[in-house]
């Protein structure tokens, strides 16, 4: 793999750009590999990457049944953060955000990180408390934020109307490192370095079935035939109720369907991340001058990737009022991701009842911003056999011995 | 959008006069039960890519719970049902079969 740099470029530019190379491979399946990943979206890739990096297992397979970074990874609204209540959540995002911070260095693959700061709006009197005890919280964890006044807010968000008559802006919890990435840019950065590394992605591979002998994972069957593997990771998100069926085995999970949309592009208006949790909406501006707004999920199962109408409504109409300048643009796109919740909003880390297979899954409304740390804790929770620190408090045991970590109650439902 | 028949009022309703109450059928298990049947009770789910039965409210209506079944790979509705059973009624499941013929059946 040649280098991206400013020579490089220059080096191209002087002969017609005719030198590119393609960012990664595109082989056939191989007979067997050490480690199968299943699932080339970030956090399947960034799975296979650290597990190359970090430990030194290169023999991997990434098997996507569709494109690369075609599912969650290139739906969301690209938000990161780390100002999580509960501390083993703060660990793992915090984790996530510091690898972001020199991701592209690392990758050599300009993942446009952008920490442009991250407001969270109180607009009741139980998100001031809730975000003050947030505040107090990230403090002892080490992760820095805190809680500005109206004033200051208004300052940072000048389009925000902060004396609304519904939604009154009375403060915010304020997270300066937190930000913005280009989604794609991720996923392409770490195929890119798997390839790199001598791992083989393979597209328009669907997995049909897991096959296991004695209690133990031997490889699986997928629309390019059989592969064999030693060890199996199901990194799929929305789908990992049905990679899990195939396994025999069931996850304390259910798919909904989750909507973001985008304006037509307008000139910078909004230099920070704003996240209006009371209303489920959340709202950035992308490079292209586009306005980035989320929603809430609905509250059904669903694996169509197309949303319920109303909660773009019903968002859109609260953000119309917090934002009163964005009454009269146009929405662009509307689209729909399958996210993976389970019920205390935390995600899933953890060995199976099948040996060899692990899961990294439950990530939910928010795992953009996990990619690198889940990555991390993955790869070594599938190099090692068992979690490291990371990992070892997202265990699927945590449900049968009623050890939550609680994020459904501490962030609201917007992560 | 999503719309349901109520098996009570007999409306055919949309999804925001609904509160969605997520898989229908569990089998409830209490205190006295083994760790691995409380377990699945409580946290485990099927969470099927395809024929779903889940629980619907009619909030907005008569408050009375129901059952649908309906398909999550497509959102098209096989019917709904009132929520006194244990277990999908025989015509219900029979109409399914015959819509979706590779369908294992309810389990």
């Amino acid at each position: 793999m040649r280098r991206y740099s400013m020579f490089a470029v220059a080096r191209e530019a002087a002969r017609f750009h005719a030198g590119w190379e393609r960012a990664w491979r595109s082989p056939e399946p191989k007979k067997r590999y050490d480690v199968i990943v299943v699932g080339a979206g970030g956090h399947g890739l960034a799975t296979a990457y650290y597990l190359g990096k970090v430990h030194g297992i290169t023999n991997v397979a990434v098997i996507e049944k569709g494109w690369l970074g075609g599912g969650n990874t290139g739906r969301n609204t690209t938000i990161i953060r780390s100002n999580y209540l509960q501390d083993p959540s703060a660990a793992i995002y915090d984790k996530a955000l510091k690898l972001y911070e020199d991701l592209s260095q690392d990758l050599n693959y300009n993942v446009m990180f952008s920490p442009r700061g991250l407001l969270m709006l109180a607009q009741s009197e139980h998100e001031i408390r809730g975000y003050k005890r947030t505040v107090y919280a990230n403090n002892l964890q080490g992760v820095e934020t805190r809680w500005i006044e109206p004033a200051e807010v208004k300052d940072l968000v000048p389009i925000l109307n902060i004396e609304g008559p519904r939604y009154p802006v009375l403060g915010a919890l304020l997270q300066e490192r937190g930000g913005t990435a280009r989604h794609d840019a991720v996923a392409w950065g770490y195929a890119r370095g798997c390839s790199n590394m001598g791992m083989d992605i393979i597209q328009q591979c669907e997995v049909t079935g897991v096959r296991t002998e004695g209690g133990k994972v031997v490889g699986v069957d997928t629309t390019k035939g059989a592969i064999d593997c030693g060890k199996l990771a199901i990194v799929v998100a929305g789908h990992s109720s049905v990679l899990a069926e195939m396994a025999g085995f069931r996850l304390p999970i259910e798919s909904m369907a989750l909507q973001a949309w985008v304006s037509e592009p307008i000139k910078p208006t909004i230099d920070v991340v704003v996240m209006a949790n009371l209303v489920h909406g959340y709202m950035s501006q992308s490079d292209k001058g586009e306005l980035v707004i989320g929603g809430g999920t609905d509250g059904f199962n669903n694996y169509t990737q197309r949303g319920s109408w109303h909660h773009v409504e019903e968002t859109t109409r609260a953000l119309v009022e917090t934002f009163p300048i964005i009454s009269r643009l146009k929405m662009l796109r509307q689209w729909g991701g399958i996210v993976d919740m389970t019920g205390d909003r935390s995600p899933i880390i953890s060995k199976t009842p099948v040996e060899n297979i692990f899961v990294d899954c439950g990530w939910g409304t928010g795992g953009f911003k996990a990619i690198p740390g889940s990555g991390w804790a993955m790869a070594e929770l599938v190099a090692k056999g068992e979690p490291g620190p990371l990992a070892a408090d997202f265990g699927l045991n945590r449900f049968r011995e009623g050890r939550f970590i609680d994020e459904s109650v501490a962030a609201g439902v917007a992560h | 959008m999503l719309t349901l028949q109520c098996p009570y009022c007999g409306v055919t309703v949309e999804e925001t006069e609904l509160a969605p109450g997520g898989e229908a059928h569990l089998k409830r298990f209490g205190p006295g039960s083994s760790d691995d049947d409380f377990e699945a009770y409580m946290f485990a789910r099927k969470n099927p890519k395809g024929v779903h039965f889940e629980r619907w409210r009619h909030a907005y209506g008569c408050g009375k719970w129901f059952l649908a079944a309906r398909c999550t790979a497509t959102l098209e509705v096989f019917g709904t049902y009132p929520a006194q059973t244990t277990e999908p009624p025989a015509d219900l499941i029979a109409k399914i079969k015959e819509k979706r013929p590779t369908w294992e059946g309810y389990k």
